[in-house]
């Protein structure tokens, strides 16, 4: 969520059962701002928190000109120190999935290691190969795809200019009472993957500028989100029941919208058996 | 000449000879009129809103203006008025505020009945837990609604869950004898079914001297009896509501045979307590009694206070079984553990709820004695060897260093650290937060105050 809204939209977020101390808040308001004039990003934003055993993470995003392409994150233990996480290559995920287990300890020096036999079982020595990954890239690894999965925003709040931009709608309204209601008008805010397979009555009426992320109803398995009216039916808040800890909070008729996770960091691949 | 350009611009054919037909004049002077009104009307908002860049929002006014004008030639029919769900719960909501008689809310023996719900959510928070201070308030409006129709003597907010179409707020009081409802549970329609095979032993003689079937060798297992209320893990009732304001709902006691396969599955939870929970294998119950199952889990695993806060009452001379369900008052002596060993170490931080065996009761119950009506002695035997020694829990008041999983006691950060709040918060069952505090007030303010509290946070509950 925006830096410059964090101030409200932060106990619109709380029906979920988290919440920052003051503290936390007023630290949070004014290092973030500090972040957006050092790396001078367009906007700064926190992204979240990751809980630890011992320690917590914060995490906070820059934006730059094209808001889908140009993010960086950066992850703090105090509010006021942040440091730029590394980006995140295949190879990146691919070691970070093999090396680790479990929660997050809390240290970023912590080594996570692995040994990873391949060939046969008898000569593990000759094919054996240790895998470490330390806490740092794992953060980096489950941050870069807790947003590629599931980071929300509603239709028509970002528009997409002729050069391919990625901006924010000026004149976005809100999504009225009715259609705040439907999963349809909720789009994921990454590069589209699907292709364009629907079919001319649904995409009717489609607005290319408007229309070219996908939406959450298409998600696999169907029913892996749980849409709901809290704080006396105001806010029409969001969660992800993929990775537990992700709420998107959305005020009807006015453009006031934003997500932040508050989670362990752990994927939930129960789901289909959960449903 | 202009008037030729600009039809020619708006697409209207022109003969040759500028011989206009009527027809095409007339579209002409239709065009030009709303092509002319519409940007009279819309030069007249740039002048009048002053937009800092009128250049760059022209076009978005042009629409805007466009919109405005098709508004205004609208039939003239009224909108029906429609009440929308949140109007709905606001009425719903609105009997929250109304006073009742001022009557102070204590028990007999003076005791506040609710806890300050405002003092807890202010703590909470020092521990980034909690729900919002106003939510929190309108949960404190809603449970001395609760008290007040219920009468009860005492009550806690347990905690919430979340479920995937609306939530649970859990609320846990005392459970008072003589109240269960005649619920048809599932236990009751268990025993019919059994009934039902007996029926199909009535066929003709004849039928089954042909087709004779096999007898099964097979016998159901004797289902573990459920504990008596108040003892054990049906020492409290719970009450559910969706949402503050709505009519609260006690949910039935917990059998020990749901706790066992609630521990064995894994479902969310989707806010309506009449849902068949499909499992396998598979549960008995629905919703409410797998929220149950789940609520008596999580209370009997995760409810911690500090080391002395509570002392058993226990009488001379017993033997080792009674341990298990000695009940605990609060030590009137307990002067306090120092906050830093409160958050450093786990061993001042102990249980105080009883641990559930895996029978799914706290207290052990010997099944052998009631396999006595079987004739077959080889089950005999082999119960008996099975379920010789009774189940044995970690005893009420274990310390928390000595749980299989780790647990972490934290402190709160602050720059003040007099003032921080030092919790033990179960981490390793993901989803929940248990978070116990103890907060103390220094002796140079009020005089040394001490509480503890538990509040529980689930989506689900997941056994690893």
């Amino acid at each position: 969520m925006d830096s410059c809204s964090l101030y409200y939209s932060l106990d619109l977020v709380a029906s979920s059962g988290h919440v920052l101390t003051v503290e936390q808040r007023i630290a949070l308001q004014t290092s973030l701002l500090i972040l957006k004039k050092k790396y001078k990003f367009q906007r700064a934003m926190l992204w979240g928190k990751i809980l630890g055993i011992q320690e917590n993470y914060f995490i906070a995003q820059g934006r730059g000109e094209s808001e889908i392409k140009d993010r960086k994150y950066l992850y703090s233990l105090d509010c006021m120190e942040w440091f730029l996480l590394p980006l995140v290559t295949e190879s990146m995920i691919e070691e970070v999935s093999k090396a680790v287990r479990g929660h997050f300890i809390g240290e970023p020096s912590f080594v996570y290691e692995q040994i990873h036999s391949h060939g046969g079982g008898e000569e593990a020595a000759e094919g054996e190969e240790v895998i470490r990954v330390n806490e740092e890239k794992r953060l980096a690894v489950t941050v870069h795809l807790i947003d590629e999965d599931v980071s929300v925003v509603p239709r028509g709040a970002f528009i997409r200019n002729p050069l391919g931009h990625v901006q924010i709608n000026r004149s976005f309204e809100g999504l009225s009472e009715s259609e705040a209601r439907r999963l349809e008008n909720y789009l994921h805010f990454h590069e589209r993957k699907t292709g364009n397979k629907k079919s001319i009555t649904d995409m009717g009426e489609w607005s290319p500028a408007i229309d070219f992320l996908d939406a959450l109803s298409d998600d696999i398995p169907k029913g892996s989100w749980s849409l709901q009216f809290e704080c006396a039916s105001r806010v029409c808040v969001l969660r992800s029941l993929l990775w537990p800890g992700l709420t998107f909070y959305h005020v009807p008729m006015t453009p006031q919208h934003g997500y932040i996770y508050i989670g362990f960091g752990m994927k939930n691949i129960d789901l289909p058996f959960k449903l | 000449m202009v008037q030729l350009l600009f039809a020619y611009r708006c697409g209207v054919r022109v003969d040759n000879g500028y011989n206009f037909t009527l027809i095409n004049r007339i579209k002409l002077k239709v065009l030009l009129s709303s092509s002319y009104d519409h940007l009279t009307q819309l030069l007249t908002k740039v002048m009048d809103e002053h937009p800092n860049n009128a250049v760059d929002v022209f076009e978005e006014m042009s629409y805007e203006v466009k919109r405005a004008s098709l508004n205004s030639m609208q039939s003239n029919l009224r909108d029906l008025p429609q009440l929308t769900a949140t109007e709905l719960l606001a009425e719903q909501q609105r009997s929250l505020f109304l006073q009742s008689d001022n009557e102070p809310l204590e028990d007999e023996t003076g005791k506040p009945v609710l806890p300050n719900v405002s003092e807890i959510s202010f703590y909470l928070e020092q521990a980034e837990v909690g729900l919002g201070r106003e939510e929190m308030q309108r949960i404190f409006l809603a449970l001395k609604k609760l008290v007040d129709s219920e009468r009860l003597t005492h009550c806690r907010f347990w905690g919430k869950i979340l479920g995937i179409e609306n939530n649970y707020i859990v609320a846990e009081a005392e459970n008072r004898e003589g109240e269960e409802k005649d619920h048809y549970t599932i236990e009751d329609e268990l025993k019919e079914q059994i009934k039902e095979p007996e029926s199909l032993e009535k066929e003709p003689f004849e039928v089954r001297a042909r087709n004779p079937f096999p007898h099964s060798a097979h016998k159901p297992q004797h289902e573990v009896p459920k504990e008596a209320i108040g003892i054990g893990a049906n020492k409290f009732a719970y009450y559910v509501c969706k949402e503050p304001g709505l009519p609260w709902v006690k949910i039935p006691s917990v059998t020990p045979a749901q706790i066992t396969i609630a521990r064995q599955i894994r479902k969310f939870f989707t806010g309506n307590l009449d849902k068949s929970v499909v499992s396998y294998p598979p549960f008995p119950g629905n919703e409410a009694n797998y929220l149950r199952a789940q609520i008596a889990r999580i209370s009997a695993a995760t409810q911690v206070s500090p080391y002395g806060f509570y002392q058993t009452v226990g009488d001379e001379g017993e033997e080792e079984q009674e341990l298990y369900w000695a009940s605990i008052e609060v030590n009137p002596d307990f002067e306090g553990v120092p906050v830093r060993e409160l958050a450093e170490s786990l061993k001042v931080w102990v249980h105080h709820r009883q641990h559930i065996l895996q029978q799914g009761r706290c207290t052990w119950e010997n099944m052998a004695e009631k396999t006595g009506e079987d004739t077959n002695e080889e089950t005999e035997d082999e119960r008996e060897e099975e379920l010789d020694e009774p189940e044995v829990g970690p005893r009420l008041l274990n310390p928390l260093s000595l749980d299989a999983e780790a647990q972490s006691s934290r402190y709160s950060k602050s720059m003040d650290l007099e003032y921080g709040v030092p919790t033990a918060r179960d981490e390793f069952r993901s989803y929940v937060k248990s978070v116990c505090f103890l907060y103390s007030q220094l002796s140079h303010i009020q005089g040394n105050f001490y509480s503890t509290f538990s509040f529980c946070l689930a989506a689900e509950w997941q056994s690893n």
